[in-house]
């Protein structure tokens, strides 16, 4: 099925916040928004759910941690036990230098490749932009068209009251 | 000056720059020829580089039996600069994470070229204790993996273990902190180019195009990695300095080791940092990015850092004279008056005196001052790791195994291979990737500006909050 898509294109950050919100108001489906810098508080305007990848940061170090103390015990413990200045086998106290570090490594690590593959982000992946200058200076927004409100020359407006510099209809393949 | 009575800021990047001048003057210094000043320096360093590498292929193939060690000074100029560059390594993933974490905006001018820096001086590190494990080509034994000699595992209780995953990890996390920032970037630098550069920065900006759903998880992550790096930062100069602390070695058994070495990592990374950005704003012309009042903010850091590093050798004396232990009384004495006083005495000059001229705006705003107080810093912050270990070393509990420590010529030559590879790397890195973080740059840049004069449709009738609560649309995947 083919979508019809809006696009409008902006120069300033005030100017796509502003638009993104009447879009919103208006109850128009905000297909996606691409700005050259991450803008604070447009997720919250666009109504984008707040992130969980905070919690997959917090397993991750909670496995980190879990496994290094598994290992550390295993291996000094059990093993092969090795008396060193007579420190008890489990010397746990000791061992908790390494367990953190274990659990920043698999959390840092880790939340950045499930970053990638939420994000659909891999080497060599060909970039699908818009318009030309969003990694410059540009920012676009895109509108769909589908909805049987959806008022082309109404829409065109409100645009250009937020100075848009480029407006452009399009229809895209979706999958 | 911004005005008492007005909320205006003054900007961070002057010079009134729009969008794309951020990404023209940031790319055209990669995308235009090196300049001659560039080759120059170049050249040097890698000289100096070929000239390390020769030492230290010499020492590999004969032994540190070149080095100047003896039976009582067993650790001496190698592990100096080991500990040296690991402090230097700290100002990157500081400036990066902690500053991040505490909303100090103006840490987007310098926190790619310091995340870079971390990673040279952490490799320029790592080198030291792989050399002087003599038989380096046994390395592979550090690694705890299921072995045929036992199988013998790699002792957790051990100070120098937590080191060698400390340093990985913070290696690791450095890497990937500074690529993530990196991401955005390379996609500008794809979008300008032709050919080859694209190619090869199409591949490593993973397609990236913009999208806020992008944006927003990227800001996640970022910020979780900051949170990580932080205590990540604070931990691995502090398992460094129990390396010495969990010795009984008078002058190493202390409890104000890692604070100590903590903000003395700080303070010769900030001072590293200011070397090199202050020779980069002028090779570079990134006057308006890297401006005096990012220098001040520096200067800050150092003096607090600075101050604490004079209390802890406060603290250490004091701790020696009170304790009422003759060996540890003994070692101060010796620090402050015995064959090494000249030592000790520059590295009180350069790190307790030096930094305290910075409480004078007329001298931290005096970017040539600042230029060589900062080489002074790390002169000194170079001796203070010298003076701990050489000096708690040389005169043990036996007088009659005392002995003396002076350098060869192969030692010397080794960190000055350091230097060259620090310095060579970081000239590329200033060659072929941006040296600003453009993205972030473009985000601070109306930061301390008059607001842009608004038509009054621009405002949304709805406050953000209400908008907010009009709850989430389905979400739709984007073509």
């Amino acid at each position: 099925m083919n979508r019809r898509i809006f696009m409008s294109v902006y120069e300033h950050e005030e100017d796509i916040l502003g638009v993104v919100g009447a879009a919103r108001q208006k109850g128009l489906t905000i297909v996606d928004v691409f700005s050259p810098y991450a803008i604070h508080g447009l997720e919250r305007i666009v109504g984008f759910r707040t992130s969980r990848l905070p919690i997959v940061a917090f397993l991750l170090g909670l496995t980190g941690a879990t496994f290094m103390t598994w290992f550390a015990f295993w291996t000094s413990a059990v093993s092969w036990p090795i008396n060193v200045g007579g420190k008890p086998w489990n010397s746990l106290p000791a061992f908790v230098p390494v367990i953190f570090e274990l659990a920043v490594l698999f959390a840092g690590v880790g939340t950045v490749i499930v970053l990638f593959a939420r994000a659909r982000l891999w080497p060599g992946k060909e970039a699908d932009l818009p318009f030309d200058g969003i990694t410059n200076d540009r920012f676009a927004l895109l509108l769909e068209e589908s909805d049987a409100t959806f008022d082309p020359g109404e829409v065109r407006q409100l645009c250009e009251r937020f100075n848009a510099v480029h407006i452009e209809e399009r229809e895209v393949e979706t999958d | 000056m911004p005005d008492h009575h007005t909320n205006m800021r003054e900007p961070l990047i002057l010079g009134n720059k729009a969008l794309s001048d951020v990404t023209d003057e940031v790319c055209g210094i990669i995308e235009g020829k090196p300049t001659r000043l560039w080759w120059m320096a170049f050249a040097t360093s890698s000289t100096v580089l070929g000239i390390g590498v020769i030492a230290v292929i010499y020492q590999m193939a004969t032994g540190i039996g070149t080095w100047g060690l003896n039976k009582t000074v067993g650790w001496a100029f190698d592990i100096t600069n080991f500990v040296f560059w690991i402090g230097i390594g700290h100002a990157g993933t500081l400036i990066s994470a902690v500053l991040f974490i505490f909303r100090q905006r103006w840490r987007t001018s310098i926190n790619r070229a310091a995340e870079a820096m971390t990673l040279f001086a952490v490799i320029c590190a790592a080198l030291f204790p792989f050399i002087h494990m003599g038989r380096w080509w046994l390395f592979f034994y550090n690694i705890p993996y299921p072995n045929f000699r036992g199988p013998l595992w790699i002792n957790f209780r051990s100070p120098l273990v937590w080191d060698a995953f400390a340093i990985s990890t913070y290696f690791t996390i450095s890497f990937v902190f500074w690529y993530l920032g990196l991401i955005p970037d390379l996609a500008t630098i794809r979008d300008r180019a032709r050919g080859l550069r694209r190619k090869i920065f199409g591949f490593f900006s993973l397609g990236w195009n913009g999208s806020y759903r992008t944006w927003v998880r990227y800001e996640v992550v970022y910020l979780m990695l900051a949170g990580l790096a932080t205590p990540l930062v604070l931990s691995v100069h502090s398992i460094v300095s129990m390396d010495f602390a969990a010795t009984i070695l008078p002058g190493w058994h202390t409890t104000i080791f890692p604070p100590y070495f903590v903000a003395g990592a700080i303070f010769s990374g900030f001072a590293m940092v200011l070397t090199l950005m202050l020779i980069a704003r002028k090779v570079m012309a990134l006057e308006n990015y890297f401006t005096v009042r990012h220098v001040e903010a520096m200067c800050k850091i150092i003096i607090l850092t600075g101050s604490l590093v004079g209390l802890a050798y406060l603290t250490e004396f004091f701790t020696a004279a009170y304790s009422g232990n003759p060996y540890e009384a003994f070692v101060f004495k010796n620090r402050a008056l015995g064959p090494f006083a000249w030592a000790y005495w520059t590295m009180i000059a350069c790190n307790v005196i030096s930094p305290q001229l910075f409480w004078f705006k007329k001298l931290r705003t005096n970017l040539g001052f600042v230029f060589a107080i900062s080489i002074v810093i790390n002169i000194g912050m170079w001796f203070e790791r010298f003076v701990l270990i050489v000096t708690s070393l040389h005169r043990d509990f036996l007088p009659s195994s005392w002995a003396g420590y002076s350098p060869t010529i192969i030692e010397i030559l080794t960190l000055m291979g350091s230097f060259g590879l620090f310095f060579t790397a970081f000239l590329l890195f200033c060659r072929f990737l941006p040296v600003l973080a453009m993205s972030e740059l473009k985000g601070v840049l109306s930061y301390g500006r008059p607001p842009r004069p608004k038509a009054d449709s621009a405002t949304p009738e709805k406050g953000e909050e209400e908008l907010a609560s009009i709850g989430s649309q389905p979400e739709r995947p984007v073509s």
